[in-house]
């Protein structure tokens, strides 16, 4: 244990361990200073000056994100002139901010709103001068940037390079210049961004924002000739309480597909259960290629930012990753053909809508390469779940009023395996349970593989099947799966599967999910938070197991064969391209 | 000042190319570059080509295994470095406190006017760039310009057409 030092915040006496900072030990005492550019781990560079203290130990104010306490250290965090300086603050930053407040996509969830509000800023223009003007990036499928509603704090550079190992983006020019953009000025759509969105999500303001898809499912449920169906991902059912006051973590499954129902949508179904149909022809897959020894370690693909990832940064993997379309993708691929044709209906009348946690489905549903019907997307639309809240919203519906709805048929029963897909090692468990039972001939004895839960960036085990030992390895955040595959190409680790998320803690912690302001962040782990809510899911479903979903093995029984059949091949699996970075 | 990306086709020869990798491989051990030496590296690679466009970041941001945004954070960042190559001759223009309250930006907007060009551009044909600068201790002159070594000084904008049509024959 580290040494501790004893401090005073406020004049409240706390002991915390050496090297803590200012803001830490507030904390401890139950105090909390504002932040604004501060997340923790992730960007703690003392630049915005909200959480300015005054220190015994110090002249002048101290930011308290990056001063560090010392024995003795006097801590004062709500003086007259503290709140007089961050108020000054905020104007300064308001004076070269759009304050097109009312209009604003983060118009209530704003940290800078916000704050203005607490500290009492009655003048927006106490500061006029000139501003700069930049207008709006929509080059990214993904997303758009509105730099003059940027404030600089960095989190989304931050997130990008430390996170995601992409940095793409940062801080160009100097001064009054001071912008985000990518290099050379390119517009996001022309660098290799990756989608992950895991900007947005840590965007305190209305700068970064996912692009909006919501009118065009409007426009297809308004359109007699569109039989439109809705699929909603694992992580869904998790993230969507929160946009209406549910606590973090809880499961609203029920209330979810009512509420969509109440959209006017033909049909609702589930992801979970191409997540099964995708275990079922992964674990296939997995299990060939163990056999012959070809191209492993096997890579998982389901997360479409770090597909995209890999075809910019690691185009050799390309042949390890899995050839599996993912769930989002299995799902529309069966519902234009398998669906079509079992409801007679033409494929080009079906409109899919794919509710998900994810902003980089919104550029895998582009991808036209390997569609199940040529000239077809697989998706037609995918919203974020902030849009989904968005619509829902707008309907009117109340969300803690209505019934739990059930999915529709035949997409609509998905198993635990398939629910656990929405947190990082889940795709893993899922296969594993999948994969005991194909190789050794019977269910594994605990369905529960712990060694790959959690929210570990990195997490590996070995298991013995039946005298075949499988070595498995997972990785969420793109920073932590370049250092797992880094170790893979050096040959310093051997593995024979492994599943890779795009985003820290998988798609519970996606960038289209609910935004959580950085106090929150800052504060919970909204990752393992929102996983243990998934884990308890698929705890209570009647079926755990991708290969005892009726659904799924009516689908095979019905139409596909078997898994990895030369049907299943042409309908749910794809390929990759190699990206070029520059 | 944002600074100006050069749209003028990069000229780079292997030979710069070969120098540049020298200077990168000079800062790393076992194939690993040292990234604090980002700096150092941009110098260089400024001294071998002149200016530092997206060809050359490219070769620094591979080389090095760092991000392409950080090295053109740094590019823009500091206004030693350049986006735009100098001309076979750069026009530099003092826009120090002596030389600015004595018209040298009038000096300047004329400079630009006649080469039709930015600060901080060079004109396509390669021969002439101009760039603001701060003073050049010849204050008892101002407002100072320097076209390459030459110094000219008392200057009006008067003067402009006339000593910049020495170069252009």
């Amino acid at each position: 244990m580290s040494n501790m030092v004893n401090v005073k915040v406020n004049g409240i006496p706390v002991s915390v361990p050496e090297g803590s900072t200012a803001l830490e030990a507030a904390r401890q005492a139950g105090v909390s200073v504002p932040t604004l550019c501060y997340l923790k781990e992730i960007n703690e560079i003392g630049a915005c000056r909200i959480c300015v203290v005054e220190a015994n130990d110090a002249r002048g104010f101290v930011a308290a994100c990056v001063y560090p306490v010392k024995e003795g250290t006097e801590i004062t965090t709500n003086s007259p002139r503290l709140i007089s300086a961050r108020k000054t603050t905020l104007e300064l930053i308001l004076s070269d901010h759009n304050r097109k407040c009312l209009t604003c996509v983060r118009s209530g969830s704003c940290e800078l709103q916000k704050l203005c509000k607490e500290y009492g800023v009655e003048d927006e223009d106490r500061f006029a001068g000139k501003m700069n003007k930049y207008g709006i990036d929509c080059s990214a499928v993904h997303m758009y940037r509105d730099n003059e509603k940027c404030i600089l704090c960095r989190r989304c550079s931050a997130a990008c390079e430390k996170l995601q190992s992409v940095a793409v983006i940062g801080a160009n020019d100097r001064g009054f210049d001071t912008h985000i953009a990518s290099p050379f000025e390119k517009p996001l759509g022309d660098v290799s961004c990756v989608s992950c969105g895991q900007c947005i999500t840590v965007c305190p303001t209305g700068a970064l924002s996912e692009r909006d898809d919501t009118q065009k499912v409007y426009d297809a449920i308004n359109d007699p000739e569109k039989h439109v169906i809705v699929q909603t991902a694992p992580a869904v059912r998790v993230g969507i309480g929160e946009e209406f006051g549910y606590p973090l973590g809880s499961i609203q499954t029920g209330k979810l597909i009512t509420a969509i129902r109440m959209l006017g949508v033909n049909k609702v179904f589930d992801t979970n259960f191409s997540a099964d149909l995708t275990i079922m022809e992964e674990a296939t897959e997995f299990l060939g290629r163990y056999t012959s020894k070809e191209n492993l370690p096997l890579i998982t693909s389901c997360s479409p930012g770090w597909i995209r990832y890999a075809e910019f940064y690691y185009p050799e993997l390309i042949p390890n990753l899995s050839t599996c379309k993912s769930p989002q993708g299995m799902f529309g691929s069966l519902a234009k053909t398998y669906y079509a044709e079992k409801m007679g209906i033409d494929p080009k009348d079906i409109f899919v809508v794919s509710v998900m946690p994810c902003t980089a489905k919104k550029f895998e549903a582009m991808r036209m390469e390997h569609t199940a019907v040529k000239g077809l997307p697989d998706i037609d639309v995918v919203l974020t779940v902030r849009e989904l809240a968005r619509m829902l919203k707008k309907s009117g519906v109340i969300f803690s009023d209505l019934p739990d709805g059930e999915y529709d048929t035949p997409f609509g029963l998905g198993s635990g395996a398939g629910t656990i897909f929405g947190a990082t090692g889940g795709v893993m468990e899922a296969a594993l349970r999948t994969a005991v039972r194909a190789v050794t001939g019977k269910e594994a004895e605990s369905i529960d593989f712990m060694d790959v839960r959690g929210t570990d960036g990195i997490k590996e085990a070995t298991y013995d099947l039946d005298g075949n030992v499988v070595r498995v390895a997972v990785a969420s955040g793109i920073a932590n799966a370049k250092k797992l595959l880094d170790a893979v190409k050096s040959g310093e680790k051997q593995y024979d599967f492994i599943e890779i998320m795009a985003c820290p803690g998988g798609c519970v912690n996606g960038g289209g999910q609910p935004i959580q302001p950085a106090n929150v962040r800052n504060t919970t782990d909204i990752r393992a938070t929102r996983a243990a809510g998934l884990y308890e899911d698929d705890k209570n479903l009647p079926v755990r197991l991708s290969h005892e979903n009726s659904d799924v093995k009516q689908v095979y029984a019905e139409y596909l064969g078997e898994p990895n059949s030369h049907k299943a091949h042409e309908i749910l699996h794809t390929g990759y391209v190699v990206r070029n970075r520059f | 000042m944002k600074k100006k990306i050069s749209t003028l086709p990069f000229k780079g020869t292997p030979e710069q190319a070969e120098q540049l990798m020298a200077v990168i491989a000079g800062v790393s051990s076992g194939g690993h570059a040292d990234k604090s030496m980002l700096m150092h590296v941009m110098q260089q690679a400024q001294s071998i080509y002149g200016y530092l466009p997206y060809e050359v970041q490219v070769m620094i941001a591979q080389g090095m295994d760092v991000p392409l945004e950080k090295v053109y954070g740094v590019a823009t960042f500091y206004s030693q470095f350049a986006l735009a190559p100098k001309g076979e001759y750069n026009v530099s223009v003092c826009l120090g406190t002596a030389c600015y309250v004595k018209g040298s930006q009038n000096v300047l907007d004329k400079i630009c006017e006649n080469l039709g060009v930015e600060p901080g551009e060079c004109t396509e044909d390669g021969r002439f760039s101009v760039e603001a600068c701060r003073c050049i201790g010849a204050c008892g002159l101002a407002p100072v310009m320097m076209i390459n070594e030459d110094v000219y000084g008392k200057l009006v904008e008067g003067d402009v057409d006339g000593i910049l049509q020495k170069y252009k024959i």
